[in-house]
């Protein structure tokens, strides 16, 4: 097994919207190892959210050859890029993204009943991936009985249930005080160690990046930073 | 994705609007209740009709006066005679022959017991034609009608009111003043478009004559011919002879009408079909109503839930994952419609029929191509939102505020 996750070669990607056509990616190319724990910074309109998106196979480059576990990603249709998505990457969100009508527990079983697992082994699943984010006993609370951090966690839960190689993380604590910021990057941190996670965290705060081993900054549409983090910042332990 | 987690989350999506789902199923519970309303009532009453047709017997001409044709029994002095009668009866293609000699309404009493209907003279061929079999006694027979004897067969209503807790079989009525013996006890025919048909005294039709009308007339004559086919010919073969008998001029009107009893009434069973066709097809019409109604909503739903299409895309939905779960939601209200329609349907004629005294008839046909159509419905109606829910674009449905 290679120790590449994801290649990038050239990737380029543009929007041809109502006026100018927007150069969101110029040719990027990037390697993302598995077990690394990698931050991607840049100011707004740098492209990160269009490489989040390409990361996740939610999109797909216009030209650019681009891997992922070793499978060829421009060639898959959009039923094959959602089988990659629902089995190889869990996404984390900056507003959670939980369905506000169904329970934590059925929020984090929802990957599985697309994945094919029978009703029986899911439920199981489930309280294991809540109990994993120190939730164990909030199965049946719906999304708004949860607090932020609470939410985000039932959101990690629900990313990883299908035990992906990646956890895709966009500004996961945006809309979350320091304190929970912390709690939520020391769980990934946690998870990234022990289960040999690759995780990708988009972010704008220095403070969340540099608890990454490796920082990459994006300025129109170009890599043109990258920082190897010696001492990654490692938060308090939780759950 | 299995069916079952499909049902559950289509279910638990209708469930979280409550008010919003009842009222886009409103249109297929009216729909699919009206169709079978409409349905049952057509098809009610047009079996009915052929209900009524076989009771009056197969094959049947009725001779009547031109004078007293129309709704109201024995209005007029009838022209038709006991002669004529029998002069039909020696026509070809002839099987057999009842002339009908009726009163008004006469008073009929037995003990302390009074009723009050109209009283049939006949001849024994009558039970032939309309095939009804007696189950007390017997019918008069020809040598009754011969000498004049006051004897009397009775139908079921009758029988109820007069004797309500004897044996009728032997004992003597009361006809306006006049005693009769209950020779017969006729077999139920139930009610056939509204008119009792066993509210019926049948006497000698000589006796009715002589002894109650004081008139040689002859009401009606029934005429059965050997054949379907026989029909036409031998109403030709009866206007001639009557022609003949009455001495009408080829230029003057008959005094007389020869109706197909069997033409008329299959006339008024096609018309009743075509009425039911077209009470069927306005309710349709409502079901389809119905249907736009659903999709109407089901566009809302996928505008409004195009955050939640988004993060199911991103967690592994695939199209048709999406397309299954919105066409199951359409579905599921249509099914669920249809079956409150088909429960309110269902009551719904059962008290028409009660109040209304409407004939009704539900068949279990009728509730299979109505909730078969309202699931057509919902798959016809449901699948251009599922559509358009399956083909959203992940990153832009995401993005959705």
């Amino acid at each position: 097994m290679t120790k590449i996750l994801i290649k990038l070669q050239d990737i380029t990607k543009t929007y041809y919207g109502a006026g100018e056509p927007v150069h969101a990616l110029r040719g990027i190319s990037l390697d993302v190892m598995r077990g690394e724990m990698l931050a991607i910074m840049g100011p707004s309109g740098s492209g990160k959210s269009t490489l989040m998106n390409l990361l996740g196979c939610l999109d797909k480059p216009d030209t650019g050859r681009y891997f992922f576990a070793s499978q060829n990603v421009m060639k898959l249709d959009r039923d094959q890029l959602a089988r990659l998505r629902n089995l190889l990457i869990g996404f984390v969100f900056q507003n959670f993204n939980l369905l506000g009508r169904s329970t934590a527990l059925e929020n984090v079983c929802l990957p599985l009943v697309y994945a094919g697992v029978p009703a029986r082994h899911r439920d199981q699943r489930g309280r294991d991936m809540l109990r994993m984010v120190g939730l164990a006993g909030r199965e049946h609370h719906l999304p708004r009985q949860l607090s932020g951090g609470q939410q985000q966690r039932v959101a990690i839960a629900r990313a990883l249930v299908n035990r992906p190689g990646l956890l895709l993380a966009d500004e996961p604590t945006g809309a979350l005080d320091t304190r929970t910021s912390e709690e939520i990057m020391g769980l990934l941190q946690r998870l990234h160690r022990e289960q040999g996670l690759s995780v990708v965290i988009v972010t704008h705060e220095p403070d969340i990046a540099y608890h990454c081993q490796r920082i990459i900054r994006l300025s129109d549409g170009l890599l043109v930073k990258e920082e190897l983090v010696s001492q990654p910042r490692q938060s308090i332990q939780v759950g | 994705m299995d069916l079952i987690s499909s049902l559950k989350m289509a279910g638990q999506s209708l469930l979280s609007n409550k008010l919003r789902s009842f009222l886009t199923m409103l249109g297929v519970i009216i729909g699919v209740g009206a169709v079978i309303i409409m349905v049952a009532l057509g098809q009610g009453t047009s079996s009915g009709i052929t209900s009524r047709l076989s009771s009056m017997g197969a094959n049947l001409l009725t001779v009547s006066s031109a004078m007293s044709a129309g709704p109201i029994r024995g209005a007029g002095s009838s022209t038709l005679t006991m002669g004529d009668a029998e002069a039909i009866a020696e026509l070809p293609l002839v099987k057999y022959v009842a002339p009908e000699a009726s009163t008004n309404s006469a008073t009929i009493s037995a003990g302390s017991a009074t009723w009050s209907t109209t009283i049939d003279g006949t001849v024994p061929e009558l039970q032939t034609i309309k095939n009804w079999p007696t189950i007390q006694g017997s019918f008069f027979s020809d040598s009754d009608v011969n000498s004049l004897k006051r004897v009397a067969v009775l139908g079921q209503t009758v029988v109820t009111n007069l004797f309500p807790k004897s044996n009728p079989l032997g004992q003597t009525i009361r006809i306006n003043g006049l005693s009769f013996t209950v020779v017969g006890v006729l077999e139920e025919k139930g009610d056939s478009a509204g008119s009792d048909q066993d509210d019926v005294i049948y006497v000698p039709i000589t006796t009715a004559q002589q002894r109650l009308l004081g008139s040689q007339t002859v009401r009606s004559i029934n005429v059965q011919a050997e054949s379907t086919e026989a029909l036409t010919p031998l109403k030709e073969y009866i206007s001639t002879l009557l022609r003949q008998r009455h001495r009408i001029s080829d230029s003057a009107d008959e005094d007389f009408q020869v109706r197909d009893m069997t033409e008329i009434l299959s006339t008024i069973e096609d018309t009743t079909k075509m009425l039911s066709f077209l009470l069927g097809g306005i309710a349709a019409v409502s079901l389809l109503v119905g249907g736009i109604g659903i999709m109407n909503i089901m566009l809302v739903s996928v505008t409004e839930r195009t955050r939640e299409i988004g993060i199911r895309m991103a967690i592994g939905a695939t199209t048709r994952a999406i397309l299954t779960q919105f066409l199951i939601e359409a579905l599921l209200l249509c099914f669920i419609g249809g079956l409150i329609g088909v429960a309110l349907g269902c009551g719904g004629a059962q008290l028409l029929s009660v109040w209304a005294d409407l004939k009704m008839q539900v068949s279990p046909w009728l509730i299979a191509a109505s909730m078969g159509f309202a699931i057509m419905i919902g798959l016809f109606f449901g699948y251009y939102p599922a559509r358009q829910a399956a083909n959203s674009d992940p990153i832009e449905a995401l993005r959705f505020e």
